[in-house]
């Protein structure tokens, strides 16, 4: 039972990263540098409670994150791709706008400093089984599915080909007659989509939006791509991994064997450790955060 | 006529290359002020406020009064140092974005310090004392990506990034944990190295943490232009940022600058955690540094990466942050945040587009001294 609960409480912490890391995967592979991933998901997460709250069920709140997030992931289309600006620094900033625009747009439409008033969720109310009734999500289905569907996108279709083509030699790419551009935008896209669902989850699986909700779950997430060396499978055990970690310091709490801050380390620990080469070689997609 | 003609080139050209060199740095941040007044606009109307009222507002408590000044000055400071320290490590291509922690880090050494000297010792040994151990406890922080990509090659800006969460973990835990305060999260008072305000010697300035760390934030940018410009490491360093491979050409160790750079990248916004420390509280709080990291990005980007240009644009973003506050009763203070984003995007935008047009325009004109050139060489 005990395992159960474990593994039960991993899964549902694990569907933010595992949508997130998604989204970086595709990003990274095509070549822009997933930076965003925090602001993407916080942009989902705003999204999906507006939409719950006008629209009165989770179905609107999908819909507005994926409004929310594709508005975001055309802000960071336009800079790096139309103007080539620099990802590192696009980044960063988008993260910037989305936690304040946020605060803002919280002020400006429910008049709260903090958190939205209460918006519909998923079912699961009432359910005997509070863990169990988690999987009448769709989202936890996206989720678990997010990363093995993106493999096959990636290796078994000609939009993977092309797609990691451009992420790895755009230039001889661009010469067997694939638009770079474009494509780069269908990844971003598909990248946006994906991180905002991840952020989607967290808004309606607590029935609200709270300020700065996401709490550096994007960088998880971007850990877990790195990590999982570009690869989706890969990617996926990672996310997993780092979710344990969490549900474990859950656990924990309070028998203080190691403090929780070490705990929370681990992810990115690992991430520094795998990229310089301790523990087999993370190689970034080689045209990663190049513009031209 | 030839020959005429490239005198005329000669003499020409430095005066166009300042020209030009103007025109790729000050365009860019103007078109991004523009840009962010019309988002700032558009969003004070959604609010159902007048922009003009609100922009006022904004100027009257900033520049308007001495407290607004000295809260300017002071946030100002910090930017400075952060700004300086992504400038660097920008200089000689590297991407710091670890300034956040590195802060942090250097302010909690400088309290550590400031806390373990006795009372007893003089007051400007004692200053300086804390200033060294901010500079190691940020430069310790920077070493570890700086060693990582001299090494091995690995990403400075992922394992900077990582860094910041383990090093903010890590502080966070010998806080709580070991020196806190009951019941607070901030450390014992420092003993001895306390900076004095503004306000002691011009009661104006009251009640603003304005405080002289400021003269050692302009020093800092003097001394980076010096050193930058006017120095054998400076010169490598730029090298190394410009073209690598030239630079390991010439006989430069370029894993040797890499680290090094990263090492005084570090040290830099290490010691802007003096200025809370030292001038302000007089202890290390747990989050003082508040995204003045990431800050420290949109300063060096809109300072175009001069120490000079810095000091200004951390001016331009210290009154934006203070403008937050001084505006709140009829907007929320976010909007400053968000015209700070929309700055650092938009020049990050119309930079690249500005050089591009630049050189099309070069090439233009290129073209037609070239065609006009030979049509003359064509008559003799």
């Amino acid at each position: 039972m005990i395992v159960l609960v474990f593994l039960l409480q991993t899964i549902r912490i694990a569907i933010p990263y595992l949508l997130a890391a998604a989204g970086g995967v595709m990003s990274e592979r095509v070549g822009v540098i997933a930076l965003g991933l925090e602001g993407l998901m916080l942009s989902g997460a705003f999204g999906a409670a507006l939409g719950s709250y006008y629209g009165g069920n989770a179905w609107a709140g999908l819909l507005g994150a994926l409004v929310a997030g594709l508005l975001t992931t055309s802000i960071i289309a336009v800079a790096t791709l139309r103007f080539k600006a620099n990802q590192v620094v696009v980044g960063v900033a988008i993260n910037l706008l989305i936690v304040a625009a946020t605060r803002f747009f919280l002020r400006l439409v429910f008049d709260s400093a903090s958190n939205s008033p209460r918006v519909a969720g998923f079912g699961g109310e009432g359910a005997a089984n509070a863990m169990l009734a988690s999987f009448a999500n769709p989202v936890v289905w996206i989720g678990l599915l997010a990363l093995p569907a993106l493999s096959w996108l990636l290796y078994q279709t000609p939009f993977g080909l092309r797609a990691r083509a451009v992420g790895e030699k755009p230039e001889a790419a661009a010469t067997l007659g694939i638009a770079v551009g474009p494509l780069r935008l269908k990844g971003l896209l598909l990248s946006g989509a994906l991180a905002s669902l991840g952020g989607a989850y967290l808004a309606l699986d607590q029935h609200q939006f709270t300020d700065s909700m996401t709490a550096g779950r994007g960088f998880i997430a971007l850990a877990a791509v790195i990590f999982g060396r570009w690869e989706p499978l890969r990617v996926a055990v990672a996310c997993v991994l780092f979710a344990a970690a969490e549900t474990l310091q859950i656990q924990l709490q309070g028998a203080q064997l190691v403090p929780s801050q070490f705990i929370e380390m681990i992810p990115y620990l690992l991430t520094i450790i795998a990229l310089a080469g301790l523990v087999g070689r993370s190689v970034a997609p080689a045209a990663l955060g190049k513009s031209e | 006529m030839k020959s005429t003609s490239e005198i005329g080139a000669v003499a020409v050209a430095p005066a166009k290359a300042g020209y030009r060199s103007m025109l790729e740095n000050v365009l860019p941040v103007l078109v991004a002020l523009a840009i962010a007044a019309v988002v700032g606009d558009v969003l004070i109307l959604t609010f159902g406020e007048s922009p003009a009222n609100v922009y006022s507002l904004l100027v009257e408590g900033t520049w308007g009064n001495f407290y607004g000044i000295g809260q300017v000055l002071y946030k100002a400071t910090t930017l400075t140092f952060t700004g300086l320290a992504f400038a660097l490590a920008s200089r000689a291509g590297l991407f710091n974005v670890g300034a956040e922690s590195q802060l942090a880090m250097g302010g909690f050494a400088a309290a550590l310090m400031g806390y373990l000297l006795p009372a007893s010792v003089p007051g400007v040994i004692a200053v300086v004392l804390c200033v060294c151990a901010a500079a190691a406890g940020g430069s310790a922080v920077a070493a570890v990506p700086g060693a990582l990509r001299a090494r091995f090659g690995a990403s400075e800006v992922i394992v900077t990034i990582m860094l910041n969460f383990v090093v903010l973990a890590l502080l966070n835990w010998l806080v709580s944990s070991h020196f806190h305060v009951i019941e607070t999260l901030h450390t014992l008072p420092i003993n001895s190295g306390r900076v004095s305000r503004l306000a002691d010697m011009f009661l104006a300035f009251r009640g603003s943490a304005a405080n002289w760390t400021m003269l050692l934030a302009i020093a800092a940018a003097l001394i980076s232009t010096w050193f930058l410009f006017r120095t054998r490491a400076g010169y490598e360093l730029r090298v190394v940022g410009l073209q690598p491979d030239a630079a390991e050409y010439g006989g430069v160790s370029v894993p040797r600058v890499l680290f090094s750079t990263m090492a005084l990248s570090g040290a830099l916004a290490g010691i802007g955690g003096v200025n809370f420390v030292l001038g302000y509280k007089g202890y290390y709080e747990e989050g003082f540094a508040g995204g003045a990291g990431f800050l420290g990005i949109a300063v060096a980007l809109v300072g175009r990466n001069h120490p000079i240009g810095i000091v200004f644009a951390a001016l331009l973003f210290a009154t934006l942050s203070q403008g937050g506050l001084a505006v709140n009763a009829l907007v929320p203070k976010q909007l400053t945040d968000i015209l700070t984003a929309v700055v650092i995007l938009a020049v990050a935008m119309s930079v690249p587009e500005v050089q591009r047009q630049i050189r099309l325009s070069t090439a233009r004109a290129l073209a037609m001294l070239q065609t006009s050139t030979s049509r003359a060489e064509g008559k003799t």
